[in-house]
Parts: C-alpha cells; structure tokens; sequence
C-alpha cells in the first residue's frame, strides 16, 4: 500500500444473489483528501460504502482500509473510521449530551476525555441551550450536524458520510461544508456521498458510479475539461443518461 | 466492561424514558397476576342445574333439596317434560339435568336401590367429569342417609358395613387452586414481559437504523450483548420480587422453600428467555415480525408447560416435546420450591437443564448476532 492512501479498492464486487451491486470497482484515496462518491440512487455507492466500513462482506476483489483488510480486519477498520449514515442514527430519546457520552464510551474514549469533548463540540455545534433536551425534539439540520460531530468523536482517520446533507436547508448545508473543511485540514480523510452536484465542486477529487461501475474519476475541474462542459451537474448528466 | 456499562446505563435511560412501556412492563403484568389468578381456575362452580321430578314426593323434593343446599348448584327450574328440558339444554340454559323417575319414593322404600337418570352437557370434558362426580356424591349421601331411617324403620342392629375413603391432600391441603395457580402465573409473567421486552429491543434498533451505527463502532459483540440484556434481567428479577410479595400479601400463597433458591433458578431461568428473545431478534426484521414469532412460542411454551393441564396426561411424543420447554421447569421448579418445600436437590436436574439450555440459547444468539453481513 502506498503510504499516502487511506482507502484502495481493487475490483471490489458485492453481489446480492444475481444482481450485481457493485461490479469491481477499483479506487485509491489519499490521506486527508475529500473524496466525492457520486452516482445516482441505486448505483451502488452505500453498498460500496459498506463493504469498506466493514459491516458487509465483499463478493469478491480486495479494498484496505486505514492499512485494514475488509475481510480480515473488519474490527480494526471500526477503530480508525467514523459512520454518518443516510439515515439519522442517534438515539431520538437520548438528549444531546447523552448521545455524546455513550458513543464516546463506546468507542472507549475516558470519562474525562468524553466531558472535554462534549463541551468542545456543544460548544461549536452551538447547542449549549439544548444538551440536556432529547434529540428527537432538535430539528434536521442540527440533527445531521450533531451526528457528524458525534462521528469525528474519536479522532478517526477517515470518516465517511452518506448523503450527509439530505434534507436540510442550504444555511446549514453551508455550515456542514465548512465543517467537513475543517476536519479535513485536521488531516481526517473525508469520503461523502452526495446528490448535490455544487457539493461535488468543493471535493478535491470526485468518482462518478453509474450501474455498480465507476464511470470516471477525477478532479471536478479535470472532469469538467473531460467532458466539456461548465458545471459538475452536466459531467453527472452526460454519465448518469450514458 | 466499560463498555458494558456505558451500554446498561444508556438501555435504562431508554427503558424508564419511554412513557408508553413503562406499565407494560409493570403494570400489566400485576393486573394480570391479581385477575389471572381469580379467573383461571378449574373448579366448577355454579352449575345451571334442572331436574324433572315425576315422583313429586318428599323424597324426592329432598333430593332436589341437597342440590340447592350445594354451593356448586344453581336449581334452576323443575321442568314439566323431558322435551322442554332438552330444548333448555340445547340453548345452553341448563349444564345438568336430574331425572327423577316415577315412584320413586315407594321404590327406593321397596327395593332399597333405584336409579336416577343424569344428563349432563358434555362440550366440555373436563367440567363434566366435574360434575358428574358432583352428582354422584350428593346423590350417594342422600341415599346413605335414607338407608339409615330405612333400618331404624325395620328395626335392624346390623349397621352396612360403609367403607369410607378419607382423601388426604399433601402440599395443598385445601386444594385451594389460587395456591396452586399464583406460582404459575408468575411464571408466565417473568417470562412474557422479559421475552417481549428482549425480543423487540434489538430489532427496535434495527428498525431506526442506529443497529448500523452500533456495529461501525468497535465494539465487541459479547459487550454490546450483555450490555444489551443485562437490564432486562433486572426487570425480569423486579418482575419476580414484586410477584412474590404480591402471592403472599394478596393471596397468602405459602413459600416453603428457600428463596435464595427461587432466586438462583429464576437468574438462570431468564438467562434461557433472553437468549431466546436475542435470537428471535436476529433472525427478524421488523418488530412486528419479532412479536409474532415471540407469541408463536410464548402459546405452544404455555400450553404445554403443565401450568394448566397435566403433562402426564399429554401423549408421549408431547411429553418428549416439554422436555425442551424452558417454562415447564419454570413452573415445576416455582411449584417445587414455593408449595414443597423443595432444596436444592430436588431442584437440581431442573437447575442442571435450564442451565444447559442458557448456555446453548445464548451461544447461539451470539453466534447469529452478525456486525458484519
């Protein structure tokens, strides 16, 4: 493995019975990059995704992460990631601090470090006024903040977001950009999935899935050139239509 | 461990935040002990009782006397013909009819025996049985009675030699079936809640999708498990204290055994439902689908546990089956322990197997809890 990539996949297939799903992809990124995982629904970008979080098997191919085989070393790959799911997954009937404090204490963060932390990060976040009020009550935008948050907690080396910004409003997506910015200049490696193609602009480098296949890889501005055209939304629609 | 705990106190705080579960977890299950109790009895009592009397005489009134003076009888109406009281056993209006036959009186006078025809409504075995024993005995005392003014008429000094059988009632002495039923229903308490509440937690998690953030965490499946389940165990133990002071305060149930004892099976008993519910929870998606199955096996676990109908009397290959019911020896062990009095030996091959099947139901829920699919 090259020392300066976090993820390499090669080949990497997943199938579900007959249908393939992710058809060997191959796909390197560097550390402290942020990767756009692009493709419409259904292309297989969170079956991918998946396969390299290490809660799904591949079918076939190889992928390491963070220096992990997905095969062998699932666990370990957990150790050095954070997850932000599609769909919201803190607990709705636990208040903001609580939520901080058990994913801090299962990643196994200590009591102190957790209390440091959940200051640090209400305090950021700006939700000093709702810590002790239930997540299920907040609203969407901050919901997807917090979880993003409550991602990084443990300081992992990638964190990978699944259509982190579906939903909410463009003042916040805004903010959960510079949010990514900042964990990235922090040296976290960022790989997002995303349907908003002005977000695949601020990536550094950008794969598009069209059917399970990797269509093209590049940086949106290479992409733009590739493909001849003015924005990343025409690069997405020239592939996506094929 | 750490983790553990981070886990138990987080499933508390869920647990006892959760407004709509709460009395279902220990409201319920005390309604249901006070009612069950009281209602699910097998005694058979007010009985709609008819009879025909074509002897219309003293003895034969006194007959229908005794029944009316029974606590198990209602003496419903003396019905003028036999079609009528066909037709008001056929509507459900009367259990048992007394045939009371012509002469009667002179016959039993002149032959010393006679016979009474009895006609009980047989939909339900068991309760027939019941009362046709009921019958038979008011009607035998009735009938020794007039034997003994029939030999002081006659003036005869040789007594009929009566042989009497005096039953004695080990364990329960008043055949009082509360006794017998509460330490049942308790059983059924411990492990319905504790079955429900585990079976649905895991799958509830699932449903939100926090399940997947869970498993992109390093945590180990062991931690996440008992971290998982260790409340409801808690629960499960609450259940059974409050279900004990409950029998001795409410229906003065005896405890003769050791409670030490009921409490060192009950904390493996609830291992073994645990492990069932985590396992039904792996295998479903939903949380419906995980209530149906648990109600699947919760009925077919009750039915044949012995709580309600004799296990000796179930056909072999029914009897084999029981052997792989944790709440069978559930229940004998509460019986046991509770009624006899039993020690740990007695106790002991119940102990041994529910302690076996823990072990198998938990390995294999571990073994099909999967971070990784």
């Amino acid at each position: 493995m090259n020392n300066n990539n976090v993820i390499e996949a090669q080949d990497l297939t997943k199938m579900f019975g007959d249908f393939t799903a992710v058809n060997a992809i191959s796909f390197e990124v560097k550390k402290g990059e942020i990767f756009g995982f692009l493709g419409a629904n259904g292309a297989g970008k969170t079956t991918a995704m998946k396969m390299l979080i290490g809660i799904s098997k591949p079918t076939a191919g190889k992928a390491k992460v963070a220096g992990f085989d997905v095969y062998k070393q699932a666990e370990d790959i957990k150790k050095n990631i954070g997850y932000m799911s599609q769909k919201f997954a803190l607990y709705d009937d636990l208040t903001v601090k609580e939520n901080i404090t058990f994913f801090g204490g299962i990643y196994g963060l200590s009591r102190k470090r957790i209390k440091e932390k959940s200051k640090l990060l209400i305090k950021e976040l700006g939700l000093e006024e709702v810590e002790n009020q239930l997540v299920g009550s907040l609203p969407l935008g901050w919901k997807q903040k917090l979880s993003f948050s409550v991602s990084l907690l443990h300081d992992p080396k990638i964190v990978f977001l699944d259509e982190p910004t579906g939903g909410v409003d463009p003042i916040t997506r805004r903010q959960f950009w510079e949010m990514i910015y900042k964990a990235a200049s922090e040296g976290t490696t960022v790989f997002v999935t995303t349907h908003y193609m002005d977000e695949a602009e601020y990536c550094d480098r950008v794969s598009i899935m069209v059917n399970g296949k990797i269509e093209a890889l590049d940086t949106p501005k290479n992409l733009k050139q590739q493909f001849n055209v003015a924005n990343m939304n025409d690069v997405f629609l020239k592939l996506a239509r094929g | 461990m750490k983790t553990i705990l981070y886990i138990i106190q987080k499933e508390f705080k869920q647990i006892f935040r959760n407004k709509g579960m709460l009395p279902i977890i220990f409201v319920l299950p005390l309604l249901q002990l006070v009612i069950l109790s009281n209602a699910a009895t097998f005694e058979v009592k007010n009985i709609k009782f008819g009879y025909i009397d074509n002897d219309h005489t003293s003895t034969s009134r006194a007959l229908v006397e005794k029944f009316n003076a029974s606590t198990y009888f209602n003496v419903l109406t003396d019905f003028p013909s036999e079609t009528l009281a066909s037709s008001a056993m056929l509507k459900g209006e009367v259990d048992v009819l007394l045939q009371i036959p012509h002469y009667f009186e002179r016959d039993l006078q002149k032959e010393k025996h006679n016979n009474l025809g009895v006609i009980i409504n047989a939909i339900d075995g068991a309760a027939a049985g019941v009362e046709n024993v009921y019958v038979t005995q008011i009607v035998q005392r009735f009938n020794q009675n007039i034997k003994v003014e029939l030999l002081q008429v006659s003036d005869q000094q040789v007594q009929p030699a009566v042989i009497e059988t005096i039953p004695l009632f080990w364990y329960n002495k008043t055949l009082n079936y509360k006794t017998f039923m509460v330490p049942g229903i308790l059983v059924l308490l411990v492990t319905m809640i504790t079955l429900f509440l585990s079976g649905m937690n895991i799958v509830r998690e699932k449903e939100i999708g926090t399940l997947e953030q869970i498993n992109v965490t390093p945590i180990k499946k062991s931690q996440f498990i008992i971290g998982k389940l260790f409340p409801f165990w808690v629960i499960g133990m609450g259940l059974l204290t409050v279900g004990l002071i409950l029998a001795k305060v409410i229906f003065n149930v005896p405890m003769l055994g050791s409670l030490p004892l009921m409490y060192l099976y009950t904390s493996i008993y609830i291992l073994v439902i645990l492990g069932i519910g985590l396992f039904i929870s792996n295998f479903t998606d939903t949380q419906q689908q995980a209530m149906f199955i648990a109600w699947f096996f919760t009925v077919i676990f009750i039915l044949m546990s012995g709580l309600f109908t004799p296990i000796e009397s179930m056909p072999k290959w029914a009897q084999t089956l029981t052997e792989f019911n944790p709440i069978r020896y559930f229940v004998e062990v509460m019986r046991m322990v509770m009624l006899k009095g039993s020690g740990f030996n007695d106790i002991l091959p119940q102990l041994l197997k529910t302690a076996l099947y823990a072990f198998v139901m938990n390995g294999l829920a571990v073994w099909s809890y999967k971070k990784t699919t």
